[in-house]
């Protein structure tokens, strides 16, 4: 059982974003790196905990990024990856960076694919739906559960208002999200043994990127908060009703 | 050249975020001067052809039951044939967990650049132009398609439904699609609930309630006012409530038109999820939590005490009215 766990790095969860040159790039400035947490705490400790039932199981963890993306890959590693491809591309482009992991997925021969659901940076959602289109195989998104028996998959997956069971057979891919596992902290033994997993660098093969950011905006900053007195709900109700027509 | 919207749907039902699409898509083909038609994949109990009053010409409908479930490969080789049929160079998918399935893997086939999560309708004036949410909604970014066909999928609550008047024509699809590889199993629906992306209405409890046995007087407030409910992540961590109410950079990003935090301090990541939301109250009893700074309106007070004055007040307001 192969499987191949897609990282991403993003701006940690309590970064402010801004932006630079022209609002063109993001100020990455005092800007702490994390792995995407959907594809560390979901996808990659579920393919850690698969391998801690069946020995036979292998992980491998792709990126598609910079240099600057190695100490990542590396706590990957530490929290229980067996090695890493790190494909060398900055493109932002959700296309051009699935065609790199579809041809990652094809050379390696994987029977499971996670993603995360989306990255914290660009919230696309994509990149799952297109690698299992480019590598012709079932896909099922927003994954909150994930069991194998044999080489059928059980996987619990969200829908509006609910949630749905289905089945289906490796390969497949499979984009995770919250339930499917618990967020972990690399220990000692692995932080050690992670420095000397291999870590592969190739050159991206050739894509269209089918997209380009123009630029970036900041939200409108709100216009200041209105309080009413706790004594005095009516008034809320009433500026709610009237004044900002919510209910 | 048209404007194809996929149509989504559940227990027999279009769903809202689907008519905003078509309300969405109706513009954008006047914005390029063509004609906006609808795709329904499957069987729905309700009159198809009234659909026309969103602004569509044509509704295309493969009326296959095997195709009421999803499976994104069979979803995929069924719209890239109606993208075939219709002419279609625009594409407009939800942005619900059917659209975020399903989008991405049509634009993989038809090799056509896509736009997620988009909050305003396209920039045609120079190329094609399309904003959407990005850093977990504390920003934006505009995002140009450089490609013949384009698919955008619409932020639900990012665009408002309009009812006119016209009735469409409803094509019955042929399509070859395959066998389904994925089985859907069984469905778990928490039956009388708004789903939370959908909702106009969101009543959201932090640790600010103390414990799950004190969401009592939150879920009233949320009942009268026919909201969803939602939570802060640690409350959704410590299981006070289903990991699926909570929201945040993390958890479920939500844009309602209202959107009530009851006793949530308002961490960075937790605004991240909330702050495309229109209106924002926040009550909490610490007049220094930070949440107040991205608040419309709020209450420095006790919730315990708050919360139900406030349900009373809005049952009186509503019985009046």
């Amino acid at each position: 059982m192969k499987i191949l766990v897609c990282v991403s790095k993003t701006p940690d969860t309590t970064s402010k974003v801004a932006f630079t040159d022209g609002n063109t790039k993001f100020d990455e400035a005092g800007v702490q790196w994390i792995i995407n947490p959907y594809d560390e705490w979901y996808s990659l400790v579920r393919a850690i905990e698969l391998k801690e039932k069946d020995a036979s199981v292998v992980i491998h963890l792709v990126t598609v990024g910079g240099a600057d993306t190695e100490p990542i890959i590396r706590k990957a590693l530490a929290l229980g990856g067996d090695e890493a491809i790190r494909v060398n591309s900055d493109s932002t482009d959700s296309y051009y960076i699935a065609a790199q992991i579809a041809e990652i997925a094809k050379q390696g021969g994987y029977d499971l694919i996670f993603t995360g659901k989306e990255t914290l940076d660009y919230n696309g959602s994509s990149i799952g739906g297109m690698v299992a289109e480019l590598t012709d195989a079932p896909y099922i998104s927003l994954a909150t559960k994930f069991d194998l028996e044999g080489t059928t998959a059980t996987v619990t997956r969200e829908i509006e208002g609910g949630e749905e069971v289905a089945e289906v057979a490796l390969p497949a891919v499979v984009s995770c999200q919250k339930g499917m596992a618990e967020q972990r902290i690399p220990n000692m033994r692995g932080i050690m043994a992670a420095r000397t997993k291999p870590l592969k660098v190739t050159e991206p093969v050739a894509a269209d990127a089918l997209t380009a950011i123009v630029n970036f905006e900041l939200p409108p900053a709100k216009a200041g908060v209105k309080l009413v007195d706790a004594e005095n709900v009516e008034e809320l109700v009433r500026l709610l009703h009237e004044e900002a027509k919510a209910i | 050249m048209s404007v194809l919207v996929f149509i989504d749907h559940a227990d027999g039902h279009v769903k809202k975020s689907s008519l905003e699409a078509l309300t969405y898509g109706a513009k954008v083909a006047a914005q390029l001067g063509t004609s906006a038609e609808g795709l329904l994949l499957g069987t729905v109990t309700e009159d198809l052809a009234a659909l026309g009053k969103y602004g569509v010409t044509k509704i295309h409908q493969a009326a296959n039951e095997a195709l009421n479930n999803l499976d994104t490969q069979v979803y995929a080789a069924a719209i890239a044939e109606a993208v075939t049929a219709s002419g279609a160079t625009v594409i407009i998918f939800s942005h619900t967990p059917t659209g975020k399935a399903v989008a991405a893997r049509v634009s993989a086939k038809l090799k056509a650049g896509l736009v997620t999560g988009a909050c305003a309708l396209p920039d045609t004036s120079n190329g094609f132009v399309v904003k959407k949410g990005v850093f977990s909604g504390k920003a934006f970014a505009n995002v140009s398609i450089n490609t013949a066909v384009k698919i955008i999928s619409l932020n639900p609550n990012s665009y408002m439904t309009v009812a006119g008047e016209g009735t469409a024509a409803v094509a019955p699809l042929a399509i070859s699609a395959g066998a389904a590889k994925v089985k859907v199993t069984a469905v778990n629906k928490v039956s009388g609930d708004v789903p939370l992306t959908e909702a106009d209405i969101v009543v959201s409890g932090g640790r600010g309630l103390k414990g799950p046995e004190n969401w009592g007087i939150l879920l009233d407030l949320a009942k009268v006012l026919g909201a969803a409910t939602a939570c802060s992540r640690p409350v959704g961590d410590a299981h006070w409530r289903p990991h699926h109410e909570h929201v945040g950079q993390t958890g479920v990003q939500v844009a309602p038109n209202l959107y009530i935090a009851v006793g949530i301090s308002g961490a960075i990541q937790h605004l991240a999820g909330v702050n495309r939301s229109k209106i924002i109250v926040v009550i909490n009893k610490d007049p220094e939590a930070p949440f107040f700074k991205a608040a419309d309106y709020g209450i420095v007070g006790d919730a315990f005490e708050v919360l139900p004055k406030l349900t009373e007040a809005i049952k009186k307001m509503k019985a009046s009215a």
